[in-house]
């Protein structure tokens, strides 16, 4: 979601000028009438769930719902196992995708497309159907990993990885393209570098912030994922949210506030550190 | 030119730097997706054969298939068309610039905000106690009586268009930016109305991308799981649904015919994503 900024800034400068103020006013009266009634549905939902996590004791407006969530025994376990997989996926997805980003880049760009057909394949799997394939796939000889928590958790954190690809491939992709890797590798090469030096203290410094925006993306939509996790009978925070809200009043509240929160604070932490450049 | 020994050895060097990624992705991505395309031509007897996929006809199939694609539908065509038009508001309606900073922020937020949390606020919302139906309640209109339910299509489409038009800003967003302020100037130097100029230049230029978008929207809406899992649990008939409780047990009572599901659904999605790309290409002809 590395948006494609196209510059037309000085076009726009050129041109806002002579710009009909007239045509301007009218236009603006009904942008915002649209804009008003988007933010509405869009606001109420958050503004209703923020009343209702405030309403746990009677009559009075207290923070009783989100102390219940966070003392809550099942709490803790499963959010921080759902750190821990994300944490891990998006480490695996990191390993796999720069090196071969780079390396096709590099080496062998008539692969390209292949790649990044492959990468998008998440998009075209959905993940009710990719878990299916993985029960399937891992529930009998010769590779049987669905038998314990311990090993379909291996298989759980592997399927996040590879949902990553997409976002992580497009970043790192991005990232490659900003740079004149050719040259920088031969500069390396030519004062004795090896190809893990290479990777690791050229490339990757330049790859900062496609990454870490490529990291906080697979974040957002790992940290609260349901459904591989609960076919796969994983305590992660995802099933663990399904189940308090079927079976609690006022934790879920609290529970859709914070996991609001967090996907805010990476995609907030995204525009961020893809702000400050110089284009734009 | 080097020594006769040096391409071939480069050349198997080459592909050891794509291994590990091609190997991931068989064993994780590929894989599965094979062995349910193999299994869902297999027979009850473990012939070849074509029988699950006729078997997709079967009503349970149907209904579950139409309400998934009905819904994908409807909140494609209204998330697309709503979202055009928040993009077109913050984009050119000068609403400023921390407006359109701040919407598009929003809306990579609400496009991730699906599944559990998503469902519980909507719950919090226009469920039976939620807040929107209380305040209708206060006003002497018991919603749930006219029929609405959060746990019905219409429900769930509501609940659907949370995430369908961020995704149509975010997507849409660059191709209206595309616009060249040129082309609006030529027109209205030849005489052209605003009307005209958006009939006969901006609207076709972004077709393709609004058509292609929406077919995004389609594929999205249409793999979802979990929040309509997390809403209804499974009340309402839908393809992912359907697949989610073939997997705990087989409620076909024919395992063939869930393999076939499945595929079905990759099929779709994988023409709906084809289609986009295609759509995108032919726009970056003029946006861009």
């Amino acid at each position: 979601m590395v948006a494609v900024t196209i510059s037309t800034a000085p076009i726009q400068a050129a041109a806002e000028a002579p710009a009909p103020v007239e045509l301007q006013k009218k236009n603006r009266l009904g942008a915002w009438i649209v804009f008003g009634l988007v933010a509405i549905y869009f606001l109420l939902p958050l503004a209703a769930t923020f009343w209702w996590s405030l309403r746990a004791l009677k009559d009075q407006y207290t923070l009783e719902a989100y102390r219940r969530l966070f003392a809550d025994s099942n709490f803790l376990p499963a959010f921080t196992q759902s750190l821990v997989n994300a944490a891990v996926a998006i480490l695996l997805s990191l390993l796999i995708i720069m090196p071969t980003a780079y390396w096709v880049t590099l080496r062998m760009p008539r692969l390209r497309p292949v790649i990044e057909f492959i990468t998008l394949l998440p998009f075209v799997i959905p993940g009710v159907v990719l878990v299916f394939g993985l029960i399937r796939l891992y529930s009998r000889p010769p590779l049987v990993l669905t038998h314990t928590y311990d090993s379909s958790r291996i298989l759980l954190v592997c399927a996040y990885a590879a949902l990553s690809f997409p976002y992580m491939y497009r970043a790192v992709d991005n990232g490659l393209r900003a740079m004149d890797v050719r040259s920088l590798t031969e500069a390396a090469q030519s004062l004795g570098a090896s190809w893990p030096t290479i990777l690791r203290r050229v490339i990757f410094p330049n790859l900062r912030v496609a990454l870490l925006s490529g990291a906080l993306l697979t974040f957002a939509i790992v940290i609260g994922e349901l459904t591989i996790a609960l076919f796969l009978a994983q305590k992660t925070f995802g099933p663990y949210m399904a189940e308090l809200t079927r079976s609690k009043v006022y934790e879920p509240s609290a529970m859709a506030i914070v996991a609001f929160a967090i996907t805010w604070a990476a995609m907030g932490m995204i525009a961020l550190i893809t702000r400050p450049r110089k284009e734009k | 030119m080097g020594g006769a020994r040096r391409p071939p050895r480069r050349l198997v060097g080459n592909w050891v730097g794509v291994v590990p990624f091609f190997v991931f992705a068989g064993l994780f991505l590929i894989g599965p997706t094979l062995i349910l395309a193999y299994r869902s031509l297999e027979g009850a007897d473990g012939s070849l054969t074509l029988d699950n996929y006729r078997a997709i006809t079967s009503p349970l199939v149907i209904q579950a298939y139409g309400a998934s694609i009905r819904l994908s539908l409807v909140t494609a065509l209204i998330g697309g068309l709503v979202g055009f038009g928040l993009a077109w508001a913050i984009s050119m309606g000068g609403l400023g610039k921390s407006i359109r900073s701040g919407t598009s922020t929003f809306s990579g937020v609400a496009s991730n905000f699906a599944g559990v949390p998503l469902a519980a606020a909507f719950i919090f919302t226009l469920g039976r106690i939620g807040a929107i139906t209380s305040l209708f309640e206060f006003l002497g209109v018991d919603l749930y009586a006219t029929g609405f339910s959060l746990y019905s299509f219409w429900g769930l489409t509501i609940v659907y268009l949370y995430f369908q038009i961020p995704l149509m800003v975010l997507v849409i967003l660059p191709a209206l930016d595309g616009l060249k302020r040129d082309w609006r100037e030529a027109a209205e130097n030849l005489g052209a109305t605003t009307g005209q100029y958006w009939r006969h230049i901006a609207f076709p230029v972004l077709l393709p991308s609004v058509l292609g978008t929406m077919i995004l929207l389609f594929g999205n809406a249409f793999g979802a799981h979990a929040t309509a899992y997390a809403l209804t649990g499974g009340s309402i008939p839908l393809a992912t649904l359907l697949i989610g409780q073939q997997i705990s047990g087989d409620v076909l009572n024919n395992p063939g015919l869930g393999y076939a599901i499945a595929m079905g659904m990759v099929f779709i999605m994988a023409g709906s994503i084809l289609i986009y790309s295609l759509l995108q290409r032919r726009s970056e002809r003029w946006l861009r």
